[in-house]
């Protein structure tokens, strides 16, 4: 029996990522090389957007070696026997491991590691990302050769399209006996974009040799200016705090005035000494305390949406995000839709409510839809004045609730941390859950008054079980991953236990 | 021209005698037909074998050299009924459909097409849509050929046998006066290959040779006595006939192997996996030498007893490869050798899995555990246990690191899917309405059932969504929502659905898809395709009219990506105290096909140096949350996450990425549902005119000089 067997190729991509372009000039070039071929694919079809396989053999000998011979090429890849993978997304490549497609002994893994979330990542209101390290360790462990790194963002750099430099790394990985020109002559053969591809495809001939630096993990918006503030920070506020304290005093003297800021350092400073008096290493609590009671502060009203969007760098920012060339003209617009509720938030306490209590008597929010041409001069003059509402903030009843919540939580923070760092550290990211707008941020707003109320007052009220930390944990998770309330509800009744009910949902309210 | 042209393709249906074709199966079938001389040829899409139609759509002005009639059918039933044509004239035609689904359809027709019997070869090209990526209920095709009498083909996979089962299939359906079906699984439809053409051969009866005669023969009409004839026809003649051409023309096949005493039969679809596995295991080359003797049908119905005690006869054990079940071939096989009084014992589904598709792995599994049941055959048997238990460490090893599986990537409406708002609406109208009963139907509308709508009780087949909300209706306290594509309603629902529900005055809610195409198998044309580009016949039907001439008194047509108006209409539908169907016609091109159309249009504009205003959307990810209610409530593809900017923040903030095509969808989502102001819509001007940049130029002007009075430095910046 002839001891020849098949090359085997794997591609695993997304609908419509240009994978079946790529399959084309890889049989293109065997075909060229005279090398006996096979190509087939599971295409989306009707799948859309779902992910799309193709599978190649390549028999390594010329079709005269072949003489009259049948080459005889399988439609699926097994398990052991493939060459090469090759993954145009993170997943993807993680889905080939997981089928046993790649093996020390065997497999060459070709994969970008940017991302593109699946469905089941997205739709979770916290964060349902996989941990994309995971299908990094993997790679280094099961693959004989693997070569990873942003493929999509290394093309866009260069202005090229991902899978003609995925065809260059393919060559330039040595698993296919053929010269580069054979891909380059496919290239040119298949005749669309031809010098865009051609060029594409050198970069990952190159690339493989030497893999172009790790692109950097986005970067967070630091702030550019250093608050007045800062000194007394850092006089006040352990060193753990100084990193938060330069992004939270500019953020909140920019979103109020000093003032403002001046008492979040104040807050912190309570709070950081309660953690040193129970002798707790400085920033246990109140680092993780401190970013949520900054971002908590500056709560998204509408004087803030509408600072956001209309301040200075806002223009600039648009055009990055849509990839317009600067001086182009765009036309900008908003869709903003206040309510009876958010209008009574901009109220004194004693009208908003009034306000706030007549609407929920009508049953309606009477939100009123407005498109906003932001960039044209009536639109953009209505965020601006309404961003200039801001000596107006303190006396308005929103502002009112959120800071007697924010002093509610800092209370129980303190007590907590005296008594258990654990469950205290849990009670710091809980103000997560009073995130969005309108119903969504209802919602959130009452599990979140539910937990401190029914839950961890009388916790803390009484004595809390040994595992609340843990337990609190699980709770604000299943708040956080699950759409529908029900199952939250299930478990805090589940977790309510017969402790003196000395609620503090008073003050959480 | 549907989603995918084969006008350049098509040009291989021209190769002749000495040629050689390059591309994929389903084409090559294509070329064979041609090659066969056939006088018509129809289908109706659906993966894999949409190509073929496409294909077919391509090449009318080929067939019309030749003189071949092509029908672009309105569902398999009238795709098998055409194939009557073949019953009284020496005629040959073939036919091509998704199967199960397609033959359950097509079924009264094939059963009196095969109690008929033909004169001219008719064949039916059934695409296999099984197991791996299969949009359809699992089940086989086999029932169908062993209830009707029809002969069932299952080629090895590669273009050569698959042509030449496709050429001697026509002389098998002739030499029986059966109509043959020939299936391909959905890796063999988009195989790529190659094989050597012969000339097309112009048919005896054509457009261009007509005939004059028509022929009347009783004994092919079906009522009695003539039913009696033919079921006696079918086993007394038809059947040894076939049986006899099958076993003359070496149509199934025999590869011998020195492991003399044991060996496999196989469905010939089995054939290269079958190989490859061998070959891993050192059983086999990559030229198919192996070293255990094959039995491969290409004919999986009916079986050639004869061939099979032949092979079968003074081995000691036999593998019996069948995907799908039940185990037809297995059971019979035991039958026909119980008959020959021969012991040889059979293996088949005690090694290999009874349900579900046979990828590679399965059937290395299989075979592996074959050599270990039979027990030392040869030093390769003995490595098979190990090869197995490789693979297992290895798939154990990367679950282990991977954490288990990785999210999976589950089919979903496309950006900017005209289908998917309808869903948003209803998710929201729910809120107000209460639960209510959803019958789904079949097209992309059906991705509705998957995240993030979770919609749709139930899929009970193509336009039988109303139909399958007739007794549920009645019974439930809300009014029942049928949604239908538009495709699904000229393929059934207009007589099941429509037709019954006015006749029977049923009181429910229908929602038609109306998007122009069958969009899910390829952008097909239907009755109602406004697109003008399609080339030949262009008919346009107005659903809402035909909806009107039924009788329906409420209809309503409403533009898809109107959400708020969408959920207006609904509720009204659903509480209005009119009685009888209410239908929504949710109007809105299939965004691909309009996509397809624009691009090169304003790709052509912006380079002649025309205006063309670009929309896209966009977040502002200060503003942002990181709820993501926006995608639970939409779940267009580029609606996505990117990480949070804010250094005080980790939840990812919700991003439209670059393929955006601004559909709208997500301003109409955030008024709709009051979600956020976080969504907007900003508009490239591309080759803006003087009016324009002066416009834009004082805009920037007057709120710059705004922005510098207050000129505060901004509370933060990019990093760089």
């Amino acid at each position: 029996m002839s001891e020849a067997r098949p090359i085997c190729l794997l591609i695993g991509a997304l609908g419509g990522e240009g994978g079946g372009v790529l399959a084309d000039w890889i049989t293109e070039a065997a075909t060229g090389c005279d090398h006996p071929v096979q190509r087939t694919s599971v295409p989306g079809v009707a799948q859309r957007t779902g992910a799309t396989t193709y599978y190649i053999e390549i028999l390594p000998t010329t079709w005269s070696e072949v003489g009259d011979r049948q080459p005889v090429f399988a439609l699926f890849p097994n398990p052991g026997t493939v060459d090469l993978v090759v993954a145009t997304e993170a997943l993807e490549a993680g889905r080939a491991m997981e089928r046993g497609f790649v093996t020390p002994d065997r497999t060459t893994l070709i994969t970008s590691t940017h991302r593109i979330y699946a469905i089941a990542e997205k739709i979770v209101p916290g964060d349902g990302r996989y941990d994309t390290d995971r299908i990094a360790a993997a790679a280094q462990e099961l693959a004989k050769q693997p070569i990873m790194f942003d493929m999509r963002t290394f093309a866009r750099a260069h202005g090229v399209s991902l899978n003609a430099v995925l065809l260059g790394m393919i060559a330039g990985s040595d698993v296919l006996p053929f010269d580069p020109e054979v891909f380059r002559a496919a290239i040119r053969s298949a005749g669309k974009a031809v010098d865009d591809n051609l060029n594409g495809f050198e970069l990952g001939l190159e690339a493989v040799r030497n893999p172009p630096e790790a692109a950097p993990v986005p970067a967070k918006r630091r702030s550019a200016e250093t608050s007045p503030l800062m000194a007394q920070a850092l006089a006040d506020l352990p060193e753990a705090l100084h990193e938060i304290a330069a992004e939270a005093l500019p953020r909140l003297t920019h979103y109020q005035n000093a003032a403002y800021a001046q008492r979040w350092i104040d807050r912190m400073r309570d709070l950081a000494g309660a953690e040193s008096t129970v002798g707790l290493a400085p920033g246990t609590v109140s680092v993780p305390a401190g970013k949520q009671l900054a971002v908590w502060m500056s709560f998204e009203d509408i004087i803030r949406v509408a600072d956001v969007k209309s301040r200075r760098t806002r223009r600039d920012q648009v055009m990055q995000e849509i990839g317009a060339r600067p001086g182009q003209v765009v036309h900008v617009t908003e869709f903003l839709k206040p309510g009876i509720p958010e209008w009574a938030d901009m109220l004194p306490p004693g009208l908003g409510r009034g306000l706030r209590g007549w609407g929920a008597r009508r049953g309606r929010t009477g939100n009123i839809g407005l498109q906003i041409r932001s960039d044209a001069v009536s639109g953009y003059l209505t965020l601006f004045l309404l961003a200039r509402l801001r000596w107006w903030r303190p006396r308005t009843l929103r502002f009112a609730e959120e800071n007697a919540d924010i002093d509610a939580w800092l209370g129980t923070l303190r007590v907590a941390t005296a008594r258990d760092a654990d469950l205290a550290l849990e009670i710091a990211e809980l103000p997560r859950l009073r995130k969005g707008y309108g119903e969504t941020r209802t919602r959130g707003v009452g599990k979140y008054a539910r937990i401190m109320g029914d839950l961890v007052g009388p916790w803390l009220g009484a004595s809390q079980p040994a595992d609340a930390a843990s337990r609190l944990k699980s709770l604000r998770l299943q708040a956080q991953s699950d759409s529908d309330d029900a199952s939250f509800d299930l478990l805090l009744a589940g977790m309510i236990e017969s402790a003196p009910s000395q609620s503090i949902r008073a003050a959480a309210e | 021209m549907a989603e995918r042209s084969f006008k350049k393709e098509v040009e291989a249906l021209r190769l002749g005698d000495g040629d050689t074709f390059h591309g994929e199966g389903i084409l090559a079938v294509a070329k064979a037909l041609l090659q066969s001389g056939v006088s018509y040829v129809g289908g109706y899409q659906g993966a894999p074998v949409s190509h073929m139609m496409d294909v077919l759509e391509d090449a009318r002005p080929i067939l019309d050299e030749l003189g071949v009639h092509y029908e672009g059918n309105a569902s398999e039933a009238a795709a098998a009924a055409m194939l009557g044509a073949s019953i009284n004239y020496p005629m040959r035609g073939a036919v091509t459909w998704k199967s199960t689904v397609g033959t359950n359809v097509a079924s009264d027709a094939l059963s009196n097409l095969a109690s008929a019997g033909v004169k001219g070869g008719a064949l039916i090209i059934l695409g296999e849509d099984y197991g791996d990526g299969a949009s359809i209920i699992q089940e086989r095709t086999h029932a169908f050929a062993m209830k009707s009498q029809m002969w069932l083909l299952d080629p090895r996979p590669n273009l050569p046998t698959i042509v030449h089962m496709v050429e001697k299939g026509f002389e098998l359906s002739e030499v029986s006066s059966t109509p043959v079906m020939l299936e391909l699984r959905i890796r063999a439809c988009h195989v790529y290959g190659n094989f050597p053409t012969r000339d097309n051969v112009s048919p005896p009866i054509s457009r261009k040779k007509l005939l004059s005669q028509q022929d009347f023969n009783h004994d092919r009409i079906a009522l009695p006595p003539s039913t009696y004839l033919q079921e006696r026809l079918k086993i007394d003649v038809r059947l040894p006939a076939a049986v006899k051409f099958i076993q003359e023309n070496g149509l199934n096949e025999t590869f011998s192997g020195d492991l003399s005493d044991l060996g496999i039969i196989l469905q010939g679809g089995m054939y290269n996996s079958v190989i490859r596995s061998l070959q891993q295991l050192g059983l086999a080359d990559a030229y198919g030498t192996s070293r255990l003797p094959l039995y491969v049908m290409n004919v999986t119905y009916p079986l050639v007893p004869d061939e099979l005690t032949a092979f079968c006869a003074g081995k000691r054990a036999v593998l019996v490869v069948e995907e799908g079940q039940p185990d037809y071939l297995e059971q019979a096989i035991h039958a026909v050798l119980r008959r020959a009084d021969l012991n040889t014992r059979l293996h088949g589904k005690d090694v290999l899995p009874m349900a579900g598709e046979y990828t590679g792995e399965v059937v290395l599994r299989g075979i592996a555990g074959f050599t270990e049941s039979v027990g030392h055959a040869t030093a390769a048997f003995d490595n098979a246990g190990r090869a197995i238990a490789d693979l297992d460490t290895t798939k154990n090893r990367a679950r282990e690191i991977l954490g288990g599986s990785v999210p999976g990537r589950p089919p979903g409406f496309c950006v900017g899917c005209p289908e998917r708002p309808v869903f948003s609406a209803m998710k929201l109208a729910r809120k107000d309405l209460g639960e209510f009963h959803i019958a789904s139907d079949i097209g992309c509308h059906t991705f509705s059932t998957l995240e993030p709508f979770n919609m749709g009780n139930t899929v009970l087949g193509y336009g039988l969504s109303l139909a399958s909300s007739t007794a549920v209706g009645p019974n439930f306290d809300k009014r029942v929502v049928s949604v239908m594509g538009d495709g699904g309603f000229w393929h059934n629902g207009l007589t099941s659905g429509l037709a019954e529900s006015v006749f029977n005055n049923n009181d429910g809610v229908l929602i038609v898809m109306d998007n122009g195409y069958t969009s899910a198998t390829g952008a097909q044309h239907i009755p109602s395709s406004r697109a003008a580009e399609r080339d030949g016949a262009h008919t346009h039907v107005s659903i809402e009219d035909t909806m009107r001439g039924f009788g329906v008194g409420w209809v309503r047509t409403v533009r898809t990506y109107s959400i708020e108006k969408m959920m207006d209409t609904l509720k009204e539908a659903m509480t209005t105290k009119e009685k009888g169907l209410k239908v929504i016609v949710a109007a809105g091109e299939c965004m691909l096909a309009v996509q397809r159309r624009l691009r090169p249009l304003n790709r052509d504009k912006i380079a002649r140096g025309e205006r063309v205003v670009q929309p896209r959307f966009g977040v502002d990810d200060e503003v942002c949350t990181g709820d993501h209610s926006c995608i639970r409530l939409s779940g267009c593809p580029s609606l996505t996450i990117k990480p949070n900017p804010d250094p005080l923040r980790d939840d990812p903030v919700a991003y439209v990425d670059n393929n955006c095509v601004g559909c709208g969808v997500c301003g109409e989502v955030s008024h709709a549902a009051v979600l956020c102001p976080s969504f907007y819509k900003a508009e490239i001007v591309h080759n803006p005119g003087i009016a324009d940049r002066l416009l834009s130029g004082v805009r920037r002007s007057v709120i710059g000089a705004l922005q510098r009075l207050v000129a505060k430095p901004p509370a933060s910046s990019p990093a760089e």
